[in-house]
């Protein structure tokens, strides 16, 4: 067993770093899905922060060894944030950064969807939603069996609370107290067809998980410290699953992105990508 | 034919027990029904090692999964209805697309579940299962395959689906019986037509293979326990040697074993195929062996089916 970083520790430093990450991050994923004529950039900016700040600073993993027993795991239940996933794998150095352009692409091992088999550093295979939840319970069980310190992290989408399986899972992890499962539901407030409040309300989704037996926590998913805040709180609680609600805004970092709806499901044209790399500080370096 | 009859349920609670003594790493996943499916008796010696999720199949194989992803051999049972239809995609997406070794048991199968009726009565589950890629999909005949199929199945990486009754069952094979995956049994050797079963009607098709050797008709008959991969040479063998098959499963004709051997037929040696198997209707309640008549799955069936595809040759 490793010792975890006190990730709280040099916060000063580390949080222009990870900001300095998700910039890449972002504009990555941006690239990909315009390269791949297709994908959810909306969603992958919304939650782009959350796998930062995992993947460079929460969780124990190693590029160099992504079956290791030990590590961290993380199942994207929300699998069409994959950009987001796989520019931050990348990133961290499991697969290299130009190969981000071969997404969605016939032989690419980037596919559409997190692949297990496919994609180095993918933890688990996902993409009809609903089900990340329930498979993060497993690989905590597994853990907690095999007496291992490992933490599993979960990452729904808001829109995909409405799955029924997640509620499922809710309870069964409230009843068996699996308290080295953390769950993110990456509220961005909105769904393919429009706002979820107007579709169907997942609200009050605190107090549904805190009924359910979860410890609750609720940030704003683009700040950083209260990103690091949270994961060290999860941490900390022995006897219950965590649950962060990280407020969101879909399509974070673009001014024409934020907030619409369309860019759920539809990557930028040529145009619309210049525009945006422009904003962002200009392309990839 | 006097058989003595066992439940192939209680063959896979017990193998499981003994799997679990000699494989740490199995562990048991059950939805409320592990008296029925007999995964209790791994719960009383492992308790550790087995989680009741309750009323919630989809949680179960999304948990399989998970559980799968650290090197666990998993096993998840219920009913064959909930298994592989509650829950189609959570095998699909979790199970089947990571080929992960999660090993589906499902108890229940077919119209023998008798009472409970068509909500109940699962003729699907051979349709879906072979559908799915990186999928075994077996169906042991009686106690003895079963505790042969379980053991084989744990030696074997990646996610397989075997089908039990709920019903006692006759005693076809002994305890020296060894299954093999992917390899149909040849129970009796014949010329003139073969007859290829599995699960419950292999019983029935001896018996008319029987019936028919002593009316001068040479039958041979084949135990198509794997119907994923099925065994292509013995169908094509079969289809060469005797020139007539008739099939015969307690499943939907359609999709099911009959269908994969006609699959085979077609390309590899076209001749006669009768297949036998629930017609294309939901079941109803009634007692096994009357609904086994009330479906034609019987004897008396594979007999008449035999002579007419004989007569038409």
């Amino acid at each position: 067993m490793t010792d975890r970083l006190d990730y709280l520790r040099d916060l000063e430093k580390v949080i222009p770093e990870l900001e300095e990450k998700a910039l890449r991050a972002r504009k990555w994923i941006l690239k990909m899905t315009t390269e791949a004529g297709s994908g959810h950039p909306g969603g992958s900016l919304s939650v782009v922060d959350v796998l930062v700040a995992l993947y460079f600073r929460v969780m124990r993993h190693n590029p160099l060894n992504p079956r290791w027993e030990n590590r961290d795991r993380l199942v994207l239940s929300k699998g069409h944030a994959a950009p987001a996933l796989y520019a931050v794998l990348a990133m961290s150095g499991y697969f290299p950064e130009e190969e981000l352009l071969t997404l969605r692409k016939l032989g690419s091992r980037l596919q559409g969807h997190p692949s297990m088999l496919s994609t180095p550093g993918v933890d688990m295979s996902t993409g009809s939603l609903g089900q990340g939840l329930s498979v993060g319970i497993g690989m905590a069980l597994a853990g907690k069996l095999d007496r291992r310190d490992y933490r599993v992290y979960v990452v729904l989408g808001d829109g995909e609370c409405q799955e029924g399986q997640v509620w499922e899972a809710a309870m069964f992890a409230g009843h068996h107290r699996i308290e080295n499962l953390c769950a993110v539901v990456d509220k961005n407030k909105l769904q393919l067809d429009g706002a979820t409040d107007r579709i169907v309300s997942i609200d009050p989704i605190g107090s549904k998980f805190e009924a359910f037996g979860w410890n609750t926590i609720q940030i704003n998913g683009h700040d950083f410290r209260q990103i690091l805040i949270a994961f060290r709180e999860a941490e900390k609680v022995k006897d219950k699953p965590t649950v962060i609600i990280s407020n969101t805004i879909k399509g974070k970092g673009v001014s024409f992105m934020e907030g619409v709806v369309k860019y759920h499901g539809k990557p930028l044209t040529r145009e619309e990508l210049k525009m945006a790399l422009e904003e962002l500080g200009g392309d990839i370096q | 034919m006097k058989w003595k009859y066992s439940n192939m349920r209680d063959a896979f609670g017990k193998t499981l027990v003994e799997l679990g003594r000699r494989f740490p790493q199995i562990v048991v996943l059950n939805a409320d029904l592990s008296s029925s499916t007999r995964t209790h008796y791994f719960e009383k010696e492992f308790p550790e090692r087995f989680w009741n999720v309750g009323v919630a199949e989809q949680n179960m194989m999304g948990i399989a999964a998970g559980l799968a992803t650290t090197g666990k051999i998993v096993f998840a049972s219920t009913f064959a209805m909930f298994a592989t239809g509650r829950a189609y995609d959570q095998i699909r997406q979790s199970i089947a697309y990571p080929r992960l070794n999660v090993k589906i048991v499902a108890s229940h199968a077919g119209i023998t579940v008798g009472g409970d009726g068509a909500s109940h009565q699962m003729h699907e589950d051979i349709a879906l299962m072979r559908v799915l890629p990186h999928m075994t999909v077996i169906v042991p005949a009686d106690f003895f395959e079963t505790r042969s199929v379980i053991s084989k199945i744990v030696e074997m990486g990646g996610p397989a689906y075997v089908r039990m009754a709920r019903t006692d069952t006759p005693e076809i094979y002994n305890e020296n019986y060894e299954f093999k995956i992917g390899v149909g049994d040849l129970l009796k050797e014949g010329d003139d037509v073969t007859i290829i079963a599995m699960g419950l009607m292999l019983s029935k098709a001896i018996e008319a293979a029987e019936t028919l050797g002593r009316e001068g008709v040479s039958c041979r008959v084949i135990n198509m326990s794997t119907v994923k991969p099925i065994d292509e040479k013995a169908i094509e063998k079969a289809a060469r040697e005797t020139g007539a098959i008739v099939t015969a499963e307690e499943h939907n004709v359609l999709m099911g074993m009959g269908s994969a051997v006609v699959e085979v037929v077609a390309e590899k040696y076209p001749v006669p195929v009768r297949r036998i198997g629930i017609p294309d209707v939901f079941g109803e309640s009634g007692e096994s062996e009357e609904l086994m008549e009330a479906y034609g799955l019987t004897t008396e069936n594979i007999v008449q089916q035999v002579k007419a595809i004989l007569a038409n040759r």
